[in-house]
């Protein structure tokens, strides 16, 4: 038994102490300076450190110069010291960093604007709110209205009855010209069949126009009675009110439950009302400043937030088009978005500034900004469509399957059952992609309109502030700018993907 | 009587099918809804057709491709394919696309290396490090590429001494505010013998990889590969280099009253858009890479750890590949991504493409529609092309990992 040698007989040597991993020291020995090469690393980081930051701060606030009037108050030899930023070339072009050339006394507009939409993201933003609905339809559908004519200005003639008979009468008068083409065609045609074929297709369209026409009359009768009545832009809104608000009331089912839906409808026209009674619409409305004017960060907040904002049916179309089973419905999808996907921003700009006006009927002009826009709203409706597309996968089939096996149609089945979900899991992917927007707004500056960064390169050319320093000066300013849009931005999409995501961490 | 135990054929269901086919699963209403699409497409179609014909013969402009072979009279900065003012607008647009790929290709070259140093740095152990790499990221990534662009080109290039006073580098690279010159490699006779030493090693060196895989899966036998592969590359053109001379003269830039002559000469547009599409798309490189590192499961270095392969041959052989399956598809649409990026080489005057193109063409002859077409079909092509072997790609993949 003694000779048995599976006991150790000696004690195991001692193991050296664990290495401190708390606390400061801790931190370093074991995160910084834990083998040689780490500590390699962390040299030569401390030395980048060294030759980015100290730099950067020593121009930007050590060295800056903080008060003056030109640019004599940012030259070193009346510094005396190597001058750093000169901020007060900022506080000169300030003005037209926000507002471009926005005439002085209209400012508060521009100002009024952002206070209103700041007010109705706010909440938007904060989970814990209620009513996000109504939130929700106010800064996508009632802002972007207002908000045009507060920045842009200009009033109303008529309300919906005159829409409508516009509206109308000119498709009305489109058609039954194509009509009378096509029977051209077919007079014209040499083979009998196709002939015949055409000029049938041909009447037939003309009668469909001649329908058309018909039905506008009565809406045409309205007008004129609204004109007649002296004030016609009240006339026709308290008819358009009474019509829609019937009708909505009967489509949901009239005394059984269509009570909402009628409340519902009157406070939207009493909204329109109150804003038209507001802004003076019906007498001219606000002076109109012209967008050539438009400039600054205005720019770059007007086109990113509408871009956005237009680009999200295009984009939930699009999607719904690209996953449907209708073969030419889903190629032309396919088509259109792989199309401004394969295509830079900067030649889509080109496009929408330079093709679009021929493209248009010659007597019909469309403004600079509002090309850009249309632009903006095709390419980033594109990359939307993708985004959403991908929500939309991720909605398990059973979902539609189960709303379907209800009794709901197609269209009730995506509204209410599946593109909410879908939404709902890509609201991080469209974050990003409202960031990659407000970031490539700033293209529009290649096409002559002046966002923040054309606004900046514009104030380079000032002679009175030509110093060594003041391009480093505007581009510091602007990039901390874009930087605390684009950052917080995305800081709160990634809140977001967090607390959409809590279920399924265990 | 023996009964046929074959199941029937199905019902041929003709209509069904044609149905089908026709109008998806909407049956004929979804077919209906076709054709109501199809026609207020073509009749948008063929009002715009209409109104830009009209609009054109107004403008007196004619359509169509013919002033392509136009001359264009205009210079321009940078031609790396022969080019004079005399020559017509089509070798233009050949210039300019030249121009638009060659900044591509240097840009993703120089954005792949930064961009894996940085992913790579963010998951350094050393907090330092990883910190200053989320930095980068971050700062770049919010930052409009355009303002970038034009913060290396107006703010730091502007900022170089003039090309007396420009900074130089053993009396052969030179940077001033004029861009950046450096020597001019001149091939001299014995340039084609290298040429060839070099082809023969590299294939040789292939060769030479596949002969050593296809004896360590027949008989176990390990071949050391790099020593050979080492001396083939190095010793072949080397001996060309000793027996036949220099294969390459340089010819160095040189300062002529306010600029520099000879040697070549890098415009600084071309320094600054570099250096902007690279640092730019090497932050979303360096994320992705992180992305992809971090999705092989931590199991699968383990296990081959118990295998008792090395650190190294772990990376290489069970963690890389596997990152590179997920890497690859975004790395490539980054690419894509960086080529359309190149085309804001407008705003600050680099001739690519859009630049002389779609900018100084356009402007000279009017050709609105012609031009735009064109210069989208030209990246519309070449991101459709990628797409198409990433596609490929994606395919092998999913059928390799099926098998």
């Amino acid at each position: 038994m003694s000779d048995t040698s599976f006991i150790a007989k000696e004690l195991v040597a001692e193991r050296a102490a664990p290495v401190r991993s708390a606390g400061f020291i801790g931190f370093v020995q074991t995160r910084l300076l834990n083998s040689p090469t780490n500590i390699l690393l962390t040299v030569v980081s401390l030395l980048l450190l060294w030759f980015t930051i100290a730099p950067t701060v020593k121009f930007l606030l050590i060295d800056a110069v903080w008060q003056g009037q030109d640019r004599t108050a940012c030259l070193p030899e009346n510094v005396g010291h190597a001058v750093g930023a000169c901020w007060p070339f900022v506080q000169a072009k300030f003005t037209q960093f926000i507002y471009g050339f926005y005439p002085e006394p209209e400012r508060w507009r521009v100002n009024l604007t952002f206070l209103l939409g700041a007010l109705l993201l706010l909440p938007l933003l904060i989970p814990r709110l209620p009513a996000k609905s109504v939130n929700a339809g106010l800064f996508f559908l009632a802002f972007p209205v207002v908000a045009f004519f507060l920045l842009y200005g200009g009033g109303i003639n008529g309300f919906g009855i005159s829409w409508a008979t516009d509206f109308l009468s000119t498709v009305a008068v489109h058609i039954t010209d194509v009509g009378r083409r096509l029977r051209g065609m077919g007079l014209l045609s040499d083979i009998a069949v196709i002939g015949y074929l055409l000029t049938l297709i041909g009447d037939g369209v003309v009668a469909f126009g001649g329908g058309l026409q018909l039905v506008a009359l009565p809406f045409e009768w309205l007008r004129n009675e609204g004109v007649n009545h002296g004030k016609p832009v009240w006339f026709e809104l308290t008819t358009t009110a009474i019509i829609v608000s019937l009708l909505m009331f009967l489509l949901n089912g009239h005394f059984r439950s269509g009570w909402r839906a009628l409340a519902n409808s009157i406070s939207v026209f009493a909204g329109i009302a109150v804003v038209i009674a507001l802004l003076r619409l019906d007498r001219g409305g606000l002076p109109i400043v012209d967008t050539r004017l438009w400039g600054g960060l205005l720019v770059t907040l007007v086109v990113s937030i509408t871009g956005i904002v237009t680009s999200m049916p295009v984009g939930m179309a699009l999607a719904l088009g690209r996953r449907s089973t209708i073969p030419l419905i889903r190629l032309f999808s396919i088509a259109f978005i792989e199309f401004w996907r394969g295509v830079p921003l900067i030649t889509v700009l080109f496009f929408a500034t330079y093709m679009l006006p021929l493209f248009l009927p010659g007597n019909f002009t469309v403004d600079g900004l509002v090309r850009a826009l249309i632009g903006i709203a095709l390419f980033a409706g594109a990359y939307n469509a993708e985004v959403i597309r991908g929500g939309l996968q991720a909605i398990p089939r059973g979902q539609a399957e189960a709303a379907s096996a209800l009794g709901l149609s197609w269209w009730k089945t995506t509204r209410l059952v599946v593109m909410p979900q879908a939404l709902r899991h890509v609201i991080p992917g469209l974050v990003n992609s409202f960031i990659a927007l407000l970031k490539d707004t700033s293209l529009v500056s290649i096409v002559a309109l002046f966002d923040l960064l054309g606004q900046l390169r514009a104030s380079f050319a000032d002679p009175n502030w030509s110093t060594p320093t003041t391009l480093f000066t505007g581009f510091a300013f602007t990039g901390i700018m874009y930087f605390v849009m684009c950052f917080g931005i995305s800081r709160y999409s990634l809140f977001v993907e967090h607390r959409l995501n809590v279920h399924r961490r265990s | 009587m023996a009964t046929s135990t074959e199941a029937r054929k199905p019902p041929l269901q003709l209509a069904a099918k044609l149905r089908r086919v026709l109008g998806g699963q909407a049956g004929w209403s979804g077919f209906l809804l076709q054709i109501v699409f199809v026609t207020a497409l073509v009749w948008i179609g063929y009002e715009i057709v209409e109104n830009a014909r009209s609009n054109l013969a107004a403008q007196k402009i004619a359509s169509g491709f013919g002033f392509l072979s136009n001359t264009a009279g205009f210079a321009v900065s940078q031609a790396l394919i022969p080019y004079s003012e005399s020559d017509t607008y089509l070798q233009v647009f050949f210039v300019g696309l030249v121009n638009t790929l060659v900044v591509s290709l240097i840009g993703i070259f120089f954005a792949t290396i930064i961009g894996f140093i940085v992913g790579l740095g963010r998951m350094s152990p050393n907090w330092l490090l990883a910190r200053i790499a989320g930095g980068y990221v971050e700062l770049i990534r919010n930052l409009p590429l355009l303002f970038q662009i034009l913060f290396w080109y107006l703010a730091v290039l502007a900022t170089l001494p003039q090309p007396r006073q420009s900074i130089s580098l053993l009396d052969s690279f030179f940077l001033s505010n004029r861009g950046f010159g450096l020597p001019k490699p001149i091939g001299t006779e014995a340039f084609t013998a290298f040429a060839v030493a070099v082809i023969v090693a590299i294939i040789a060196a292939l060769v030479l990889r596949v002969y050593a895989r296809q004896q360590l899966f027949a008989k176990g036998r390990v071949i050391a590969v790099w020593p050979i592969t080492l001396g083939l590359l190095i010793g072949l053109p080397l001996l060309t280099v000793l027996v036949l001379g220099k294969p390459v003269t340089f010819e160095y830039p040189v300062l002529r009253g306010f600029n520099f002559s000879g040697g070549l000469r890098v415009l600084p547009e071309f320094v600054a858009l570099t250096l902007a599409l690279s640092t730019y798309t090497a932050a979303f490189i360096a994320e992705i890479v992180r992305a992809g590192v971090q999705s092989v499961h931590k199991g699968q270095s383990e296990a081959g750890a118990s295998l008792g392969l090395s650190r190294g041959a772990t990376l290489r052989l069970i963690v890389v590949p596997q990152a590179m399956r997920v890497i690859l598809p975004p790395l490539t649409n980054q690419y894509l991504n960086l080529t359309k990026n190149s085309s804001l080489a407008v705003a600050i005057g680099y001739p690519d493409l859009v630049s002389v193109f779609a900018g100084t063409t356009m402007s000279q002859t009017g050709q609105a529609i012609e031009i735009i077409a064109i210069t989208m079909a030209v990246y519309l092509v070449i991101s459709l092309i990628t797409s198409a072997i990433m596609s490929l790609y994606g395919w092998r993949i999913s059928r390799s990992m099926s098998a």
